[in-house]
């Protein structure tokens, strides 16, 4: 029999009683957080699903109020749907995750979630799930009632009848279960929101218990970059998963399951570990005894291996954050949006890891609030437990006042008007509890927290230089277009007599030609109008290279020639921008530096850069 | 200074700016730079005066442009004047300034302040430029016995006793010969006060009367047409001027401005100070030696005293040791503390006690 790519990818645990028990664990401990956290389990999937099929997702969440304290979730993607004999298993037992024992970076990783979520409406009400799910392929939909049997671990399925769907493919689950809606910082509005943030592909929309509907538009038309699946490092394997996989393998003896179901374990070194931890390369690896499997382990760790590789991480990726702040936060009207950060790859315990941060700045952000850090793991917003991760305490760690914000003693909260994002992300990142609300303050993930904040930071410093350079040159813009001439017109109104000309005085005041811009904006964006005056006695001929807001791939060359003593152009630009926008950084080449004000000379790697594109 | 006429240094001074342009040269204006640091003592004129050093606010820079434009607009509103034969307030060419836009005056100080720099780079006055302050109030109770012209254009006749009621007559904004006539007078000094609640006080105590006195109200800082009026008293009828104050920082600066000339009005303090004034008012020694109920310095008291120490009009003998006294001693009391030994004590003890030194 031919296995299909789900069967093969997942495995059996029993753990339905536990979580029965336990259920605190799994973050379903007060009815406002398992409301929640019925949420982004299923809302969860949906992203994962569309995002490994390169759906562009487009999702809606609606919840409704069955009475005082009973809820209906319900979840509909546009994913790839499930097929239908998956379907007890994918939702009716714990642990059923494609993910358990592959190492790749995903938002649910260890597939207790949706399940969990359908227990505990089962446990809370009594009530049923319902999913409906199509795939592309199949001629109808199918329709599933069912619960969770706890003791055998396995779904209960009262229904399951085929319909036919007014959509090609998608899944969608409806859960009721006891909860409390509430909003605000620890909401599901808010989980919405942040995660509106991170996946500017998906389209969101949210019907609140009052039918209140907010939608959170896609903003960019592709697929993110999905991260590769790889076998686990050695480096980071604990004694349990060791003794899992020994007995799962389908590898005959040792040597082969070390070289073949790990990662950067070639035969020669496969040998010399089994060699060194004193067992045989051509024993069975289920035969092992935990003892044995235990001087396994060590051996590994003493070998040189090569660090993990890095296609299992999945970055958010630095246009993805640059839309999703810009249209989740232009409303705020900021003024500066910081091109995001990226660090490079790290290793913690085998496992690679890095960070990602994104800033907004300013405009109508309050100045006078604590500045919001909003943190994601693995691209799911964490909302709970501030203070236990390492995020926060990263951000506490640093000292705000170098960047011109508040910050008493230099440590602590930073007040400001500033929403900074912090993205952690790999496969197996250190939480603080099962339910993956916080990340681990391990030294290395922490300093590299920090760094990326820095990096960031040092951003805004940058844009503060070019705000105030940029206020010099329109004061300089305003001597010379407006308060000489106004002393002119003055002048000859009370004398009598004809206006002067006044480039003379103009051009030895200023002796320079200026570039101004002055940015109008209507209602899809800015009509860039950047005016050239030459207040200098020659005449000129150059190139400007107008970069929209910063960023270099909203950028212009305009070549400006025979521009005449006294002359003014004017060149009209759109530019296409959610919210304030920050103004032009202009480049200038062919001409000498004394001579222009407004623009800077070009970066000397530019031209360079410009030849290889041609 | 009055022959002149006011267009024509008005006409002159924007020439000289539209020729600059003319011929490409950047426009500037320069003026005495109206600080302490540039105030030194006219030994002819017996009062300071502004010294050698200039600023210049020049096209070059925005806040040079931007006092010229604002300079021209009230330039052109003085001329506008002068043709339909009107005058303004200050404050009403502050609010007249709302219609030009950019270069309307963001306070009136800064409006007051203009005025002043036309005055200094013209060599003119103001009321040349037909702007007047508003009537601050100011009053004088005596027997002396002047006319003032009145809005018939008639001159009318007042004794500053008999003719008034408890307040006194009030001190128009233009006291010059065309408007304020000294007839005649009986009365051998002059008091000016810093305060109303005293200026009461002596009023009820009848202390004009009984010391042959004419009391002037300065009320606080002395407006120039009260020390302009104080000048003439002195000047003309050679009246003695002592000026009773608080003792504390501020009330120094009256008298300075009184005796010495204001920083301000430097450029015309010979047409305003009263050189040989005498300060009778509290002073640290007073309240030491009379056990004056004081209050505390300060953060504000303490440093206008140190800036006093660095007055090139305070660094006499008398005024280094008051002002460091009362530095030492962190206090400063009010003229009315004096009530403590009864209402009588100012004009039965203090003043006599204090004229006999001067007089």
């Amino acid at each position: 029999m031919v296995k299909t790519k789900e069967q093969s990818q997942y495995r059996e645990v029993s753990l339905s009683e536990f979580f029965e028990k336990n259920r605190h664990i799994l973050g379903f401990d007060s009815p406002q957080k398992s409301l929640f956290m019925i949420v982004k389990e299923a809302f969860d999937n949906s992203l994962d699903a569309c995002d490994e099929y390169a759906i562009l997702p487009e999702i809606i969440v609606s919840i409704s109020r069955v009475s005082d304290d009973i809820f209906n979730v319900s979840v509909s993607d546009n994913g790839p749907g499930i097929e239908r004999t998956q379907v007890p298993r994918v939702f009716g037992q714990l642990l059923y995750g494609s993910r358990f024992h592959v190492i790749r970076q995903s938002r649910g990783q260890q597939g207790l979630g949706i399940t969990a979520a359908i227990l505990y409406g089962q446990l809370t009400t009594g009530e049923k799930a319902r999913v409906e799910t199509k795939r592309d392929q199949d001629d109808v939909a199918f329709r599933f009632i069912l619960g969770i049997n706890v003791k055998e671990n396995k779904a209960d399925i009262k229904t399951q009848e085929p319909f036919i769907w007014d959509r090609p493919r998608g899944t969608s689950v409806s859960i009721t279960a006891k909860g409390r809606y509430v909003t605000g910082r620890q909401s599901i509005i808010e989980y919405l929101k942040e995660s509106a943030v991170v996946n500017p592909h998906a389209s969101i929309t949210f019907i609140d218990p009052e039918g209140n509907t907010i939608h959170f538009n896609r903003n960019i038309e592709k697929a993110p970059y999905i991260s590769k699946a790889v076998k686990p490092h050695p480096y980071g394997i604990e004694i349990g998963e060791l003794i899992t996989m020994a007995k799962a393998t389908s590898a005959k003896t040792l040597l082969r399951f070390l070289s073949d179901d790990f990662s950067r374990v070639s035969e020669n070194t496969a040998g010399e570990i089994i060699a060194e931890a004193g067992l045989k390369a051509d024993a069975a690896p289920s035969s092992l005894i935990n003892k044995e499997i235990s001087a396994l382990r060590e051996s590994i760790q003493k070998a040189k291996l090569m660090p993990p590789s890095q296609e299992s991480l999945s970055p958010i990726g630095e246009e993805f954050i640059r839309r999703g702040m810009m249209s989740v936060y232009g409303e705020e009207r900021p003024e500066f949006y910081g091109r995001p950060i990226t660090r490079k790859a790290s290793v913690y315990n085998g496992n690679p890891f890095s960070v990602e941060v994104g800033l907004v700045y300013g405009g109508e952000l309050p100045g006078d609030q604590p500045v919001r850090i909003i943190r994601f793991a693995n691209k799911v917003p964490l909302l709970y437990q501030p203070g236990s991760c390492a995020i926060t305490q990263s951000v506490f760690e640093l000292d705000w006042r170098t960047y011109g914000l508040d910050q008493k003693q230099g440590k602590g909260q930073p007040y400001g008007p500033a929403i900074i994002l912090v993205h952690v992300y790999g496969p197996r990142l250190p939480y603080t509890s099962e339910s993956k609300e916080a990340i681990s303050s391990v030294e290395i993930i922490t300093d590299e927290i920090k760094a990326a904040i820095k990096q960031e930071m040092r951003m805004l410093k940058t844009f503060g230089n070019r705000k105030d350079k940029m206020k010099k040159v329109a004061e300089k813009f305003n001597l010379f277009r407006r308060l000489i001439p106004e002393i002119a017109s003055k002048c000859s109104s009370i004398l009598g007599r004809d206006v002067p000309d006044i480039n003379p005085v103009v051009s030895k005041i200023a002796n320079v030609v200026f570039i101004h811009e002055e940015a109008i904006q209507t209602e899809s964006g800015y009509n860039i109008r950047t005016e050239i005056f030459n207040f200098t006695r020659s005449t000129h001929k150059f190139t400007l290279k107008a970069v929209f807001g910063g960023m270099e791939d909203k950028s212009k060359d305009l070549d400006i020639v025979d521009l005449k003593p006294a002359e003014e152009r004017v060149v009209q630009n759109f530019v296409q921008w959610p919210g304030q926008y920050p103004g032009t950084d202009y480049y200038f080449t062919g001409i000498d530096v004394s001579k222009i004000q407004g623009a800077e000379p070009l970066p000397g790697d530019w031209d360079l850069r410009n030849s290889e594109v041609e | 200074m009055v022959n002149i006429k006011t267009d024509e240094v008005l006409i002159k001074l924007v020439e000289k700016m539209y020729n600059e342009l003319i011929s490409g040269e950047v426009p500037e204006l320069k003026l005495s730079s109206r600080t302490k640091d540039n105030i030194v003592f006219d030994q002819s004129m017996n009062v300071w005066k502004y010294g050698g050093s200039y600023v210049s606010r020049s096209a070059k820079t925005t806040d040079g442009a931007q006092f010229m434009a604002k300079a021209l607009y009230t330039i052109e509103f003085i001329m506008d004047m002068i043709k339909s034969q009107k005058s303004s307030t200050l404050r009403e060419m502050y609010y007249i300034s709302e219609g030009w836009k950019d270069y309307k005056f963001h306070t009136q100080d800064e409006s007051n302040m203009l005025a002043e720099d036309l005055e200094v780079i013209t060599t003119l006055m103001r009321e040349d430029f037909k702007l007047r302050p508003e009537e601050n109030g100011a009053s004088v109770i005596g027997n002396i016995t002047i006319e003032e012209k009145n809005r018939k254009g008639e001159f009318k006749r007042i004794n500053c006793r008999d003719d008034v009621g408890d307040a006194g007559y009030t001190i128009p904004y233009n006291v010059e010969k065309d408007k304020v006539k000294l007839i005649s007078h009986d009365a051998d000094f002059i008091l000016a006060i810093e305060t109303g609640g005293m200026f009461d006080r002596l009023v009820e105590n009848g202390f004009d009367e009984d010391f042959r006195s004419v009391l002037v109200h300065l009320k606080g800082q002395p407006a120039r047409s009260t020390r302009r009026l104080l000048k003439r008293l002195n000047n003309e009828l050679g009246l003695p001027v002592f000026v009773f104050t608080d003792g504390d920082p501020w009330s120094f600066r009256i008298f300075g401005s009184i005796a010495y000339g204001a920083i301000k009005t430097a450029h015309i303090s010979e047409w305003l100070a009263v050189p040989a004034a005498e300060f009778i008012g509290i002073t640290a020694s007073d309240i030491i030696n009379y056990d004056l109920p004081s209050d505390k310095l300060s953060d504000k008291d303490v440093s206008a005293l140190n800036s006093e120490l660095e007055d090139p009009r305070f660094s006499t003998e008398f005024w280094k040791q008051e002002i460091e006294t009362m530095l030492q001693m962190g206090k400063k009391a009010e003229q009315q503390a004096l009530a403590k030994y009864g209402l009588d004590f100012v004009t039965e003890k203090y003043l006599p006690d204090k004229l006999s030194d001067v007089l």
